[in-house]
């Protein structure tokens, strides 16, 4: 029983670390890459190739003047970006990391935990990390604080549906498990998922900029109109709270998108591989080499997602409504009837 | 009725079926800014690298010394009056028994200031000087936080002994033997006060 706490808690605390330090190097390689992009060369002063940036960039944010309004309720506000921060973290728990590994002759899981709802508990951690946005914008007590924060709440609410009409067309794909455990191991064995669910790639990609507040979608926090947007009152730490639940959810994000649409920890040849290198099932280079694997998938989202925020100017937002209504609810709707039809073709599905 | 010929109609015309599938638009976009990840860098990193600049760059003045380590300028206040933007002021005095390692002739600039903020880096202080003791460098100027700091005096003007700065780009063979010519202001002056010089002994 001892052994199991531990086991947990060490890889409880080793997502999290994860999850935070791949969330302040994203900041990092977004600096570099917006950099890039635009002919210029990033930042390079704070340690060799300015890979100290983020700890300078946190420090900053320490130091700064922590300001709270005197009209605002002061425990909604502390309690808005912490709920951002929090949902955002909960979510790397169901996500599959690597293959199951024997470390001292034990098997290990590479997962916090994997239960048969998987899908569904990502998806209501999400939608409470709504209610940080919203609430830390009511509670500043600022009219652009709360524009923002509506934004924010109706925009990822209409994004919501047609990413889970999406990820019904893939459930239906994958036979009817929400387990993202069994949605990765079963691309193992056959196609990666996006042979079957272009279309729905595509619907989950838009939403999940849109659910992360990315550009094109950064309408909640436009710096054009709303000053800040929901965090316009916010300072300090706080502030930093969240910007970098930002990060982790595209973290986090590209996590999810990698495992459902693009096998996780599963590569081309995997097996072929693994067989060439004399590695049996369970090894302790499988998993490190299926999560080197998964990472480069990760890094590739996180870095196209930086990509468009550097090309695309911002929706306006009757457009964003639209977009989400009237064009991706029915794409959605039309890429589950196409995939009810073509799953029973398969045979994954029977009347 | 037609003013000019730069009017255009105004097209607003309906976004063909393939335009509102957004996508390829965004392909397109993407490549574009895509391509620019394998173009050159437009940054110099300053304090590192340099900008290249002409051999006769007109940047930070300096305040020439002779071979003996003398300092040239005599605060004649040529310059002054040469400088278009009126960015040069100095106080003279006079050189004490003793100085002479110090300063070259019985007179000697006390005070010398370039407000460089004033500078337009013309560089007629320099062709003004019948000393060849002011010249133009391709050293740029610094930045500073306040406006005061960038009047410069003889501590960032003056060359160090031991630290020359070579001027030879600007102090050319043929720029010596132009001075001398005739017809140019300070040499009238100079031959002129010769001339009441003679006349008065």
């Amino acid at each position: 029983m001892l052994a199991f706490i531990i086991y947990k808690l060490i890889i409880c605390v080793a997502v999290f670390g994860l999850s935070l330090a791949v969330a302040a190097y994203s900041t990092l390689w977004e600096r570099k890459l917006s950099a890039l992009l635009q002919d210029r060369v990033g930042p390079d002063r704070a340690g060799p190739f300015g890979l100290l940036q983020p700890l300078a960039d946190g420090g900053k944010m320490f130091f700064k003047e922590e300001i709270i309004p005197n009209v605002s309720n002061k425990f909604l506000f502390i309690l808005g970006p912490s709920l951002v921060m929090l949902t955002a973290l909960m979510t790397g728990a169901v996500i599959p990391w690597a293959k199951d590994a024997y470390v001292g002759g034990k098997l290990y899981s590479m997962q916090i935990t994997d239960i048969n709802i998987g899908i569904l508990y990502l998806f209501g951690v999400v939608s409470v990390g709504v209610y940080g946005i919203m609430i830390g914008g009511w509670a500043s007590n600022n009219k652009y604080a709360l524009l923002g924060s509506m934004r924010a709440s109706s925009q990822m609410i209409s994004y919501e549906i047609a990413m889970g009409i999406a990820v019904i067309a893939l459930i239906i794909t994958s036979g009817g498990t929400l387990s993202l455990r069994e949605i990765v191991e079963q691309q193992d064995a056959g196609f990666a998922n996006i042979v079957w669910q272009p279309l729905g790639f595509i619907i989950f990609f838009v939403c999940a900029l849109a659910e992360t507040n990315r550009a094109p979608f950064d309408l909640p926090e436009c710096e054009a109109e709303l000053v800040g947007g929901y965090h316009t009152e916010y300072s300090s730490m706080k502030l930093g709270l969240f910007l970098f639940a930002e990060y982790i959810n595209m973290f986090i994000s590209s996590a999810v998108m990698a495992a459902f649409y693009f096998g996780g920890y599963n590569f081309p040849f995997a097996q072929e591989l693994y067989d060439a290198m004399g590695l049996a099932d369970g090894s302790k280079w499988i998993a490190l080499i299926g999560f080197g694997a998964y990472f480069t998938k990760i890094f590739l989202f996180i870095s196209v997602f930086m990509w468009i925020r550097w090309t695309l100017p911002r929706f306006r937002y009757d457009q964003l409504m639209n977009l989400g209504w009237r064009i991706l609810l029915p794409l959605s709707l039309l890429n589950l009837a196409i995939t009810v039809v073509v799953e029973f073709f398969r045979g994954h599905i029977t009347f | 009725m037609q003013l000019t010929n730069r009017s255009k109609v105004v097209s607003n015309k309906v976004q063909t079926a393939m335009e509102q599938l957004y996508l390829p638009g965004i392909l397109k976009g993407m490549l574009i800014t895509g391509s620019h990840l394998f173009k050159r860098r437009a940054t110099v990193k300053y304090p590192e690298e340099t900008r290249p600049v002409a051999a006769v760059y007109r940047g930070w003045h300096v305040l020439k010394r002779d071979e003996n380590g003398a300092e040239r300028c005599t605060a004649c206040g040529l310059c002054a009056v040469a400088c278009p933007a009126e960015a040069i002021t100095m106080e003279s005095a006079e050189r004490k028994k003793g100085e002479e390692g110090l300063y070259r002739e019985e007179k000697y600039a006390k005070v010398y200031e370039i407000n460089m903020l004033r500078c337009i880096f013309c560089g007629l202080c320099e062709e003004a000087c019948p000393k060849e003791a002011i010249f133009l460098t391709d050293r740029l100027v610094d930045t500073e936080y306040e406006r005061e700091d960038f009047v410069y005096g003889k501590s960032k003007l003056t060359e160090k002994v031991d630290k020359r700065i070579d001027v030879s780009k600007r102090q050319t063979l043929e720029v010596a033997e132009f001075k001398k010519l005739p017809g140019l202001k300070h040499n009238e002056m100079w031959d002129s006060k010769k001339i009441d010089k003679g006349n008065k002994h």
